[in-house]
């Protein structure tokens, strides 16, 4: 291929011209060209976890870790009931935050996929749904104080509406403010996959299914669905992973009143007692892979993120 | 499809579309009205009064800690990992175009890097420095952990960009005796440079919006989502609200003005071709 440095082509059509040899000096620049991700991947994602590993079996006190092997963080982790409330209420998070943006995530794709015909119309809403991607999370969670706030917006226009005669206490700083905020921030996770998907199928199975007397839900539920089913993996995954990981909105939305793992971690760290806080995250490592694999067996996520490029690679082979 | 009637259902979920857009940008709206409350106005409505009160707060400097001195940092920051996202993405995205040992894990590592927690990374990469006897930094640490999130980004909108990348063009070029870095410099970049540019942005405003990867590892100073993390605890008055009204309409500039230039540039490729 076409990228190879000058001098690198040289050398190497010297040693071996000719078709076979172009190739090979293609293949040796490739490992060049992806040396730097690699480099950066094991540098702060693999070497990292391995520091968590390590440290999660260490000793430590009141101001420091101590070298020294020990299993007592993971006996401490695994046999606190205080963990497994934690795990399973940052789950239900993970649950409902999941079923929301699922929802409104595919009804919105569907929206753009099918029933807005002009280019420019489509990127022009995909990117009115995405620009808040690109704008503080921590912001936007503030955000929600003046509308949900006891003399906030919500209260007052339910009160005079007569809908209700005290301010709703549960609505800032609450388990739903939580999953409030966790639909706003990781929507545009599920649906933007599940777009992609919708616009890869083939528009004339669906004028086939309506030809064959197919209405409307029923295309719905044997084409559109089965078919965005990567989409649909794919913004799971995203979803998942987000909220089960998450601290900053549990701890903003909720007030300090619930507790996620992310948020135990956090606290065990501003403690100082790393080991118990690497330890938690070797736990939540595990559960989140293993959720993620469950999900992953039942589709191609390579072939749906790489695109052709793979299919077209396997040709040249 | 096209030439059909607009049914009841275009109208349902065109409402429904409609709803969900108030439902993303009413909070931000409402606080951008709110940060021009009167000096005695509060968090909630209703406004007392309407001044600017609140922004000159912003920037007096025994209020709201090291304001000036995070925003500088996280702007370094964001165009040091934008300009290595940009780099190492593309780089790496030329690299999937051919075959290369290693390629497997480095997919799955990509994907692993967008699902692993971010509090995981950060505590990871600061237990890292500290058992090395590093100190954590903003332009180390923190830079080195921001790219494990903002490169998978650049590197899955470099797969969507060569999927559809037609190589005759290049093939072209080679034809004409252009070298390899000579068909790169003058096709290929050229034609990939709007996509690029949408890889900045993410790499820009990914890196300046982190919270969680930097949390523990920036060290000393922080940057300006820590600044502001630390404001939520222990202020109350809608300064709050005008130092989230100026990130955000910041922000806003520098994606309005990415998205310009890409539309400039499709725009003029079109008009060349007719």
């Amino acid at each position: 291929m076409s990228t190879v440095p000058v001098a690198a082509e040289r050398a190497a059509l010297a040693a071996a011209p000719g078709a076979r040899g172009r190739l090979n000096v293609a293949r040796a620049a490739a490992h060049f060209q992806a040396a730097p991700m690699a480099m950066v991947f094991l540098c702060f994602l693999v070497f990292p976890i391995v520091a968590i590993v390590v440290v999660s079996f260490f000793d430590y006190d009141s101001v420091q870790i101590i070298p020294r092997f020990t299993l007592e963080n993971y006996r401490e982790l695994l046999l606190s009931k205080v963990t497994w409330e934690t795990y399973l209420n940052t789950f239900r998070f993970a649950a409902m935050t999941w079923a929301v943006t699922l929802l409104i995530g595919f009804t919105l794709s569907y929206f753009l996929a099918f029933h807005v015909h002009s280019t420019l119309m489509r990127i022009g809403l995909s990117l009115v749904c995405t620009v808040p991607f690109w704008t503080s999370n921590i912001i936007r969670m503030i955000s929600w104080i003046p509308f949900l706030g006891r003399n906030g917006l919500l209260n007052m226009a339910l009160l005079r509406l007569g809908i209700i005669h005290q301010p709703l206490e549960f609505l800032l700083f609450s388990d739903f403010a939580v999953v409030l905020a966790l639909v706003h921030l990781n929507t545009f996770f599920m649906m933007i996959p599940i777009f992609n998907s919708m616009m890869k199928i083939d528009r004339s199975l669906i004028e086939a299914a309506r030809d064959a007397g197919a209405r409307a839900p029923q295309i719905l539920w044997n084409v559109v669905i089965p078919l965005s089913k990567t989409g649909i993996a794919v913004g799971s995954i995203f979803v998942i992973a987000l909220v089960m990981g998450d601290f900053v909105t549990v701890r903003l939305m909720s007030g300090g009143q619930s507790a996620s793992v992310g948020l135990m971690m956090a606290n065990s760290i501003s403690l100082l007692q790393y080991p118990a806080a690497a330890a938690n995250a070797i736990l939540l490592l595990f559960l989140v892979l293993g959720l993620i694999a469950g999900i992953v067996r039942s589709v191609d996520i390579r072939g749906e993120l790489t695109g052709s490029i793979a299919r077209a690679r396997a040709a040249d082979e | 499809m096209n030439e059909r009637k607009r049914t009841l259902g275009f109208y349902l979920l065109a409402g429904f579309f409609g709803l969900y857009v108030l439902f993303l940008y009413g909070p931000t709206i409402t606080i951008a009205v709110l940060s021009f409350q009167g000096p005695n106005g509060g968090l909630t409505f209703p406004m007392n009064g309407h001044s600017l009160h609140w922004f000159a707060n912003l920037f007096e400097p025994q209020l709201v800690g090291d304001f000036g001195g995070s925003l500088e940092r996280s702007l370094l920051l964001g165009a040091m990992v934008m300009v290595t996202t940009v780099v190492v993405s593309l780089s790496a995205g030329l690299a999937y175009r051919k075959r290369f040992k290693g390629d497997t894990p480095l997919f799955y590592l990509t994907v692993a890097s967008l699902v692993v927690p971010s509090i995981l990374v950060s505590l990871g990469v600061g237990l890292m420095f500290s058992q090395c006897g590093l100190d954590t930094a903003w332009y180390g640490s923190a830079f080195g952990a921001q790219l494990t999130w903002t490169l998978p980004f650049g590197l899955l909108i470099m797969f969507a960009v060569f999927s559809r990348f037609n190589p005759s063009y290049e093939e072209a070029a080679r034809d004409l005796g252009a070298s390899s870095w000579q068909t790169l410099r003058h096709v290929v970049l050229p034609i990939i440079a709007p996509s690029l540019l949408g890889v900045a942005l993410f790499g820009f405003t990914l890196s300046y919006d982190e919270f969680a990867r930097t949390l523990l590892t920036a060290g000393e100073d922080n940057t300006l989502p820590l600044e502001i993390f630390a404001m939520t605890t222990n202020i109350t008055t809608p300064v709050l609200y005008a130092l989230g009204t100026l990130t955000t309409t910041f922000s806003f500039v520098v994606i309005g003005s990415c998205i310009a230039a890409i539309a400039i540039i499709q725009r003029r490729r079109a008009k060349r071709a007719a």
